[in-house]
């Protein structure tokens, strides 16, 4: 029997009449990552021990009460803090760091009856779209493994693509979640800024992080933010809004809907093939009653500059904190504190890593605080504003969610067209707080095609509906990467 | 066209106590030249009367009551610490 | 050429809150090292910061107390620096927008009334404990770490070293009337920098300024910049120049030492803190925290003066600690004349608080007390010397002074026919004071008045010994 292949719904009535125990499930999952781990080499940490009595005890839960994420398998991205279990954020910093807490999101996944198996793999803490540079080891796409998954949530999208997990926790500070969803194929959720608490995330840049569900269908996605969303006590900026119920929300009727596309995201940079894709899937999505239209976001084009100063200046004091002193790497013989400092901070961070610290430490300068730093705050205004401007008339904003499919490994993008593109389809997202979903929209050569469906702050279960019409509508999701199938 | 010298690049490291070799920094500095004047683009837009986005959210007073809870315990905190010595943490001489 | 002399004050006071500015942990004095942590103090990855509402209420308060206009939006910002007691590599403070700005405080030094101006009090969080136990290595300690702290920073409109120590004794005051903090230097809760420079009179611009650090006591602050003007003045006398330093004061040697050359400043880089939100301070909410001020001691010791008739100097004192203010407003309450009990607490009280070191509220001295023997001194059941012997009962056992009266036969002879059977006696045993005092010697009244209470323990009422004793002797 291959649990893997059950939807959500399936597994839960088999749990319930105890058809299927919770350690099956989690078995199940656990076997899977023993089978195709070594090639897609998703996971950094695999909690087989923890994972099994974790099931045993679920099992030994009576049925009532559970609900609809019960005894599911979910990866958790390296960079949220898990009590007792290693968390590394992919760097050497952090080799042997074993938090004393748990993310509220950790939290709020245990109290929904899930079972963490693991902990995935990312670039170097989430500066990176590639997982290539995380300090352990290189994630593979499971469509092609010579092919990167996307990055920096690398390992917990391939997990998915790779069914090694049916649920995965990511992290989207410019794209981290969205760009790898589209490079594996499968369907990525960056909420709201506030929307998930962000206590326990290892903090990139705080005022654009988000924590994200990466599923295999919108469904189980909309579950999954279900069950993490809400207002935090520990994060100051998480937001009191209700939660609604996503899964509700999904009707599959778009009549009336109000696309705006943005000729930004359909430019120069952009692959043929991606625009295609885009094009079909608007056609698909007007087949189901919706009307799109062009329109503009005049401000975007900055949108790449005002990221990479806001992030990097935030990055280099979140960073800061990365001393040898109270946990992390601490080099051996120094002399004295400067000496700590300088290698700690220079042994432990790899090469992008620090030149992120440099470039924000640059921003926030004396010199270059009001200029470059307190300027870039300013353009993230104007960008906000063009959406807000849109979703007067609009009710989603659709694009790509990258301009080409996943890139070979170790085939560093040089153009600057595709990487000026590729930044300006997600990053403004952050930057205006916005939530936005990447769901599977076809393929390109054997490797997957993202649509990227942005909505206004809080109207994540629009975008669910939307991405669950287009989803239902095609065939998309009945695709799978065919790895680990010859042995099995 | 701002160029980063290997020396720019020790100033702003000092800040940011980032150890490097000289070709380290000499690496650093052709890229952070590149970053910079990327960035400088920023400057093509007027700005003047623009408020500057600090937060995503319009959110204020977000507070807390003045409850203490209990405190994260100390030798649970130690085992991180990889050099330590009555409870307190060490570090090496400061000059 | 003569010298002026201006000093700026920056000053750190520790908040009494329960809880950290940013993090739920205990914020007490005191405990084990490293007791009172939670992961935002150790800056956990991952790790949020939370702020403490009844720290943005203190620091409103003080602001108020110290006639600051309150913002009306603020934020908090990070100040980054890496020092092992700062476990963010940044201290979490107030750069654009402080909770208070342009306030003042009025001080009186010699007989002169004068306003310092505040330029700001801003909030933030303190750093942990470095100890240096010897040997290559220092220990951290983050008890400490996110205490909240507000900054006073003063105008540079301090022109004497007795000015300074003025300003801090009234700040002291103000604060400790407001509540929100203990004030205690010896405990660190304030702690206060001097940046000192010195101008020719007349001169409008400033000289070039140093920051003075460890100044442990208010006499301290006072001698240190007694002898930093002194040290500066010399180089300038000398055709000098002086440089731009943070020195530091020695208690033993009463000198100023170098700590290090300013010149290549640090960047704070500073950064509008994401994690936490903006702070918008309506009307309402200043006047529910303005409500809980109580009065000032400039207001109280107004009111003695207007309504009790005390003088300058007695109101002045009294109100210098709100214990011993409050403590002379019960003792009046409870019916005692405010004269003479602020003869008592200024003089009696005070020297044996002094010499036992101890505080008002550590005594078993109640107001009632302290009330009901001034009663009795005026309606002369007790004589003062009495009241003497009466007082240190009460403030070491407590109780009620007509009891302790009673108990111990403190009552005084007022009765006139055992006083002159007392007064022959002593007249008889001294021929030659009686002869003195003929002579013109008035001393010898005194002498014999003394003889007269020695034999009486004391007890005799004076103003009738007096009149019986001249009598007598006008009958000799």
């Amino acid at each position: 029997m291959t649990l893997a292949n059950k939807t959500t719904a399936e597994l839960q009535s088999l749990l319930h009449t105890k058809e299927v125990s919770v350690k099956e499930v989690t078995e199940a999952s656990l076997a899977r990552i023993a089978r195709v781990d070594n090639d897609v080499k998703a996971f950094i940490t695999v909690t087989e021990q923890g994972a099994l009595a974790r099931a045993q005890q679920l099992d030994s839960q009576t049925t009532n009460n559970r609900g609809p994420l019960f005894g599911m398998p979910i990866g958790i991205k390296d960079n949220i803090v898990t009590k007792d279990v290693l968390t590394t954020c992919a760097s050497k910093m952090l080799e042997d760091f074993v938090p004393v807490y748990d993310a509220t999101v950790i939290e709020k996944i245990n109290a929904a009856g899930m079972v963490i198996v693991g902990k995935l793999n990312m670039d170097e803490f989430a500066m990176g779209s590639t997982t290539e540079r995380s300090a352990f080891k290189r994630t593979s796409n499971p469509w092609n493994l010579e092919h990167v998954p996307g990055g920096s949530s690398g390992g917990p999208a391939a997990a998915v693509a790779a069914g090694e997990v049916p649920f995965s926790l990511g992290s989207d500070t410019g794209g981290s979640v969205r760009q790898p969803a589209a490079f594996c194929g499968v369907v990525g959720m960056k909420p709201t800024y506030g929307r998930v608490s962000r206590a326990g995330l290892v903090a990139f840049a705080s005022s654009l992080d988000s924590i994200g569900p990466i599923t295999r269908n919108v469904e189980d996605n909309a579950l999954l933010l279900a069950a993490i969303a809400g207002e935090d006590h520990r994060d100051a900026t998480s937001s009191n809004r209700e939660v609604p119920d996503f899964k509700a929300a999904l009707t599959g009727n778009i009549k009336g809907l109000k696309i705006g596309v943005p000729a930004e995201y359909l430019g120069e940079g952009v692959s043929t093939e991606v625009k295609n894709a885009v094009k079909e899937a608007l056609e698909m999505l007007t087949s189901l009653g919706a009307e799109w239209e062009e329109v503009t976001l005049p401000h975007v084009k900055y949108a790449s500059e005002s990221y990479y100063v806001i992030s990097s200046a935030e990055a280099s004091s979140n960073l800061a904190r990365y001393d040898g002193i109270r946990y992390g790497y601490r080099p051996e013989g120094v002399k004295n504190l400067e000496e700590l400092y300088l290698r700690s901070r220079s042994e432990g961070f790899g090469d992008e890593v620090k030149k992120r610290i440099l470039y924000g430490t640059y921003a926030l300068s004396a010199n270059h605080h009001e200029d470059l730093y307190v300027r870039a705050q300013k353009v993230r205004t104007l960008i906000a504003q063009d959406f807000e401007e849109l979703f007067k008339k609009y009710d989603v904003i659709i694009g790509p969610t990258s301009a080409t499919t996943a890139y070979k490994m170790d085939e560093t993008v040089k153009d600057a067209m595709t990487l000026y593109a590729n930044d300006i389809l997600t990053v403004p997202v952050n930057l205006a707080g916005l939530p936005a979903i990447s769901v599977p929209c076809g393929f390109d050569s054997g490797l997957p095609i993202g649509l990227q469906i942005i909505g206004k702050h809080f109207d994540e279960a629009m975008l669910y509906n939307v991405a669950y019409a287009f989803e239902q509508a095609t065939d998309f999701l009945k695709s799978a990467p065919t790895i680990g199938e010859g042995d099995e | 066209m701002t160029q980063f010298t290997k020396e720019d690049v020790y100033y702003f490291a000092n800040f940011a106590k980032l150890g490097m070799t000289d070709t380290e920094a000499q690496s650093f500095a052709a890229r952070l030249s590149e970053m910079v004047n990327f960035g400088d683009k920023l400057k093509e837009l007027d700005t003047e009367n623009i408020e500057a986005m600090t937060h995503p959210l319009q959110l204020f007073n977000v507070l807390r009551e003045d409850i203490p809870v209990d405190a994260l315990n100390r030798e649970t905190m130690l085992k991180s610490v990889k050099e330590h010595e009555d409870g307190m943490i060490k570090v090496p001489n400061i000059l | 050429m003569n010298f002026e002399t201006i000093v700026g004050l920056e000053v750190h006071v520790e908040l009494k809150t329960d809880t950290k500015i940013f993090s739920p942990a205990h914020a007490h004095f005191g405990a084990e090292p490293n007791m009172n942590i939670h992961i935002h103090d150790l800056a956990y990855p991952g790790s949020l910061p939370t702020l403490n509402k009844r720290a943005i209420d203190f620091g409103m308060k003080a602001s108020m107390a110290l006639n600051c206009d309150v913002a009306k939006v603020m934020n908090f910002d990070r100040k980054h620096y890496f020092y092992p007691d700062n476990p963010n590599a940044y201290q979490i403070s107030q750069n654009d927008r402080p909770v208070g700005s342009n306030g003042w405080i009025e001080i009186e030094v010699e007989g002169k009334k004068k306003k310092i101006r505040i330029e700001r009090v801003h909030l933030e969080e303190d750093a942990g404990k470095l100890t240096h136990p010897g040997g290559d290595y220092s220990l951290v300690d983050l008890n400490r770490q996110g205490t909240p702290l507000i900054e006073i920073v003063t105008e540079a409109d301090i022109r004497s070293p007795e000015e300074a120590y003025a300003f801090l004794e009234k700040l002291k005051a103000i604060i400790q009337y407001t509540g929100v903090s203990d004030v205690r230097m010896e405990e660190g809760s304030l702690r206060c920098d001097a940046n000192i420079s010195l101008r020719p009179y007349g001169q409008d611009e400033f000289g070039t300024k140093t920051e003075l650090k460890n100044l442990n006591s208010f006499n301290f602050v006072r001698r240190g910049i007694a002898n930093e003007v002194e040290r500066q003045e010399k180089i300038l006398l000398s055709g000098g120049e002086i440089e731009q330093q943070t020195r530091r004061y020695d208690e033993t040697t009463g000198q100023t030492v170098l700590m290090r050359v300013k010149g290549s400043a640090n960047d704070y880089r500073f950064i509008n803190d994401p994690n936490i939100s903006e702070i918008h301070i309506d009307q309402d909410w200043v006047e529910r925290v303005r409500a809980e001020i109580p009065e000032l001691p400039d207001a109280r010791k107004q009111r003695y003066v207007s309504e009790l008739d005390l003088p300058d100097y007695d109101a002045m004192v009294l109100t210098l600690t709100k214990e011993m203010s409050d403590f002379f407003d019960a003792t009046v309450a409870a019916g005692a004349d405010a004269k003479l009990a602020s003869n008592w607490l200024m003089g009696e009280v005070s020297a044996y608080l002094n010499a036992e070191q101890k505080e008002l509220n550590t005594t078993e001295l109640t107001p009632e007390g302290l009330a009901s023997m001034i009663k009795l001194i005026a309606d002369g059941t007790i004589s003062s010397k009495i009241a003497k012997k009466v007082i240190k009962e009460l403030i070491d056992n407590g109780g009620n002074a007509a009891d302790i009266v009673k108990a111990k036969g403190l009552v005084q002879i007022s009765d006139e026919g055992t006083l002159r059977k007392i007064v022959t006696e002593t007249l008889d045993a001294n021929e030659q004071s009686i002869e003195d005092y003929k002579n013109g010697k008035e001393r010898a009244v005194g002498f014999l008045v003394g003889q007269i209470m020695k034999a009486t323990k004391g007890q005799a009422n004076p103003p009738l010994v007096n009149k019986i004793l001249l009598e007598e002797i006008q009958k000799r």
